[in-house]
């Protein structure tokens, strides 16, 4: 890989807009899928000959498909108000990473091809033709948004880029110009059942290590069973989580909090990924054939209750759009949501006092918790509205005694994207990830240099891996990230089978009928 | 002769203004909106969806949020704008109701708010260098076209008076299809060829945000994807498995 020589940004005092650079992300562009990667998903292999025309027809049935699209290409005024709200703009000071700019790369063709003023006057309302160059843009410039929506919150119309980001995506698959990092990802799922291409042995030994792990560190054995019929939760959780730093100590946090609360559980192999990149890609199609996979399993292992692991594009997914794709979900336990996401779990636990926890095991830490872009902007947890926002929070400050918040304006739902969602975090696009990460590092220098933060806490497996990439790049130690779970994990007192190894295996057989 | 323009002129617009707007409505209302993609935290009733619609529209709730010298001009512009038409019920009524007449006083000082939120706007767009970057020859003249209306409008009222018991008459006629003289004064026949303008160019430019709003889905869903499958035509024909 070329390696592109950039500089870190600043960490600024008082961060201010940036005046705008012309093109200064005009060299940032990931890898184009190879016909390897393309073809196992439906996509012409190549840019096709008459990419133009395909690409116009692709972009006149989306927009009889989504109306979101179609409502959004029309009603932005060009008020500005979303212009300094995205990370990448404001890292980079690219003015097309500002979102209306970036719109507008897709509006231009859209009026040009679908309005009346953009047919007789192209001129005057901006509107130009698809050309090479056209494209070329939307390729760079639609793969240096991550679709966090923070352009969403501060629209007055709520036009959201991700929405126009998904379609072209969608649009450039299908005249074969596809990311490899996206497309290769997905093919991995259909093929193994996970992002990482992780087969079923080398899981089963992964948790097999763990378990033995956890058995050294408190005497007892905390169960992670694989493809195991009959039980009465499916786990279905990142794949980073089976072995990326520091997912893989939120894992085991998952599995103390189950073992502590005598659920019977199980992970699927099957269906061993919560990621699902087909979101990131705009295909609906895509998206329904990986979450399939998981009501396959749900049904194939006879589960009662899907509880899903930490991750923000894939709770989203889950949450705001299982029902639709996979549901309904008649044949789960109708006393709990389905999907139920990890902390709406262990948070339920600990109010009823089931799980014990330890605050003081934390205490040498001082944490922040960082809002992952999908989880507040797209998704709830809990019954009232910003559940997602207070139940982590809830979980975290009952295993630690020191907790910090960030800048109000850096969080809950204007949180600020770790720069390494929507299918971006990959090496080819590291010079964007870090200058994206800047106003998330500048939130973080301030509490770390006025309150002595030592972890930052997240709830997704993009923004755990994106942290430990970046932090460094900003002088912070790299495993400053946490996972909340680890946090759990760590403070969670191990009562089950531990004087009495008998009376648990009894109640375990109890929990099993 | 020019009233006989200016009132087919009226008509015609007054047409393409409807039935334009009423097939752009259609339109948005018959796209299916596949997934449940509300930018939350966002209600979990239909109640709470039509407040968070209430607030958009009345507060500009999320320009708040986002930009207060843009709201504060979008605020004078909007609502200025609002009771100036208000006011403009007069010409179009007799006897005037009493609710026009109260908001009277109120309505000819509107004239200014409005014209002082465009000319805010119109600044920025000019001056700021992110709103420059994103703007287009439409979003300036569209400015200068309200701008012209405002101005003559408030020429009219506070500078040289036009003919407001003829214009009256004319304005009557046109809903009774009684086709009256109007006075030949250029600053009204420029103030209502430019309201011609607009009525015009309103369905096929961005003034489609004022219905458009309505539509957002990230705006107007509610949050209760888990508790209520959301199903759509095209994507869910085959519900559930393959
Ligand atoms: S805030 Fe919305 S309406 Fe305003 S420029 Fe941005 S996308 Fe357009
Ligand atoms: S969705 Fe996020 S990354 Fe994309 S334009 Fe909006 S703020 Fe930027």
């Amino acid at each position: 890989m070329a390696k592109v020589e950039f500089d870190t940004p600043e960490i600024r005092e008082y961060p201010i807009i940036p005046m705008l650079k012309s093109d200064a992300m005009s060299h940032s562009s990931p890898f184009v899928a190879k016909p390897t990667h393309q073809e196992p998903l439906g996509f012409p292999g190549e840019l096709v000959e008459d990419w133009q025309n395909k690409a116009i027809e692709k972009m006149g049935e989306l927009l009889k498909k989504y109306r979101s699209l179609k409502v959004y290409m029309d009603i932005c005024v060009k008020c500005g108000a979303c212009t300094d709200k995205c990370h990448y703009f404001l890292g980079t000071s690219d003015p097309k990473n500002m979102p209306v700019a970036r719109q507008d790369l897709f509006r231009k063709v859209y009026r040009r091809y679908f309005t009346f003023a953009g047919k007789y006057f192209p001129k005057l309302v901006g509107a130009e033709d698809l050309t090479e160059e056209v494209l070329e843009d939307w390729y760079k410039y639609f793969h240096q948004c991550s679709q966090c929506r923070r352009c969403s919150v501060f629209c007055p119309y709520g036009i959201d880029t991700a929405e126009v980001s998904m379609a072209a995506r969608e649009i450039m698959d299908h005249v074969g110009k596809g990311q490899k990092y996206c497309n290769e990802i997905i093919g991995k799922v259909h093929k193994i059942g996970n992002n990482l291409g992780l087969p079923g042995p080398a899981m089963k030994a992964t948790l097999e290590d763990l378990e033995e792990e956890m058995e050294e560190d408190y005497g007892v054995k905390i169960k992670m069973p694989i493809d195991k019929k009959g039980a009465d939760v499916l786990l279905v959780t990142p794949s980073a989580d089976f072995f990326a730093e520091p997912h893989i100590d939120g894992l085991m946090g998952y599995a103390k909090v189950f073992h502590e609360a005598g659920i019977d559980w199980t992970v699927s192999t099957y269906a061993s990924e919560a990621a699902n990149f087909g979101m990131f890609i705009g295909s609906y199609d895509q998206m329904k054939k990986v979450a399939m996979r998981i009501r396959e399993a749900a049904l194939e292992l006879g589960v009662n209750r899907i509880i899903v692991g930490e991750c923000g594009h894939a709770w989203r997914v889950a949450y705001s759009f299982w029902n639709t794709l996979i549901g309904p979900f008649d044949f789960l336990d109708p006393k709990y949501p389905a999907p139920q996401h990890i902390c709406e779990f262990t948070l339920d636990q600990i109010e009823q006092g089931i799980i014990k926890l330890d605050k003081s095991k934390n205490d040498h830490r001082v944490v922040t918790f960082h809002d992952s872009c999908n989880v507040a902007r797209a998704t709830r947890m809990g019954d009232s509205p910003g559940g997602q926002f207070d139940i982590p929070r809830k979980v975290i400050q009952a295993a630690c005694n020191n907790f910090v918040e960030m800048d109000p304006e850096t969080t809950k739902e204007k949180t600020f994207c770790c720069g390494g969602g929507g299918g971006l975090l990959t090496d080819d696009l590291m010079e964007l990830r870090v200058k994206g990460a800047l106003p998330r590092m500048e939130a973080l220098r301030e509490v770390v240099d006025n309150h002595g933060v030592t972890n930052l806490a997240a709830i997704c497996a993009i923004c755990k891996a994106q942290f430990s990439k970046v932090l460094p790049y900003y002088d912070f130690p790299m495993d400053m990230i946490t996972s909340v779970h680890q946090l759990v994990g760590d403070a969670i007192i191990i009562t089950r089978g531990v004087e009495n190894k008998e009376t648990d295996e009894q109640s375990e057989t109890v929990t099993e009928q | 002769m020019l009233s006989i323009v200016l009132a087919v002129m009226f008509y015609a617009a007054t047409l393409v203004l409807l039935l334009g707007i009423a097939y752009r409505v259609s339109v948005y209302a018959r796209t299916p909106a596949p997934l449940k993609i509300p930018t939350m935290p966002a209600p979990t009733t239909s109640g709470g969806v039509a407040m968070r619609l209430l607030r958009e529209v009345t507060i500009f709730e999320s320009l708040f949020k986002s930009n207060k010298w843009i709201w504060i001009f979008a605020i004078l512009f909007h609502f200025g704008m609002l009771l100036v038409l208000l006011r403009h019920i007069r010409y179009f009524n007799e006897p005037v109701w009493v609710w026009v007449q109260l908001i009277q006083p109120f309505g000819t000082y509107a004239g200014f708010a409005m014209l002082i939120g465009l000319l805010g706007l119109w600044v920025r767009r000019v001056f700021v260098e992110r709103i420059r970057y994103i703007s287009g020859p439409s979003d300036h003249l569209m400015l200068a076209l309200l701008s012209l209306i405002a101005g003559t409008g408030l020429i009219m009222k506070f500078v040289v008076h036009t003919d407001i018991v003829a214009l009256k008459t004319f304005t009557l006629g046109l809903l009774r299809f009684d086709i009256q003289p109007l006075p030949a004064d250029p600053v009204l026949v420029t103030h209502l060829l430019a309201v011609i303008l607009l009525m015009l160019v309103f369905p096929v430019s961005k003034l489609l945000h004022a219905p458009g709003v309505f539509f957002s889905p990230s705006r107007n869903q509610v949050d209760n994807s888990r508790e209520k499958r959301h199903v759509t035509a095209w994507a869910n024909n085959n519900a559930g498995q393959e």
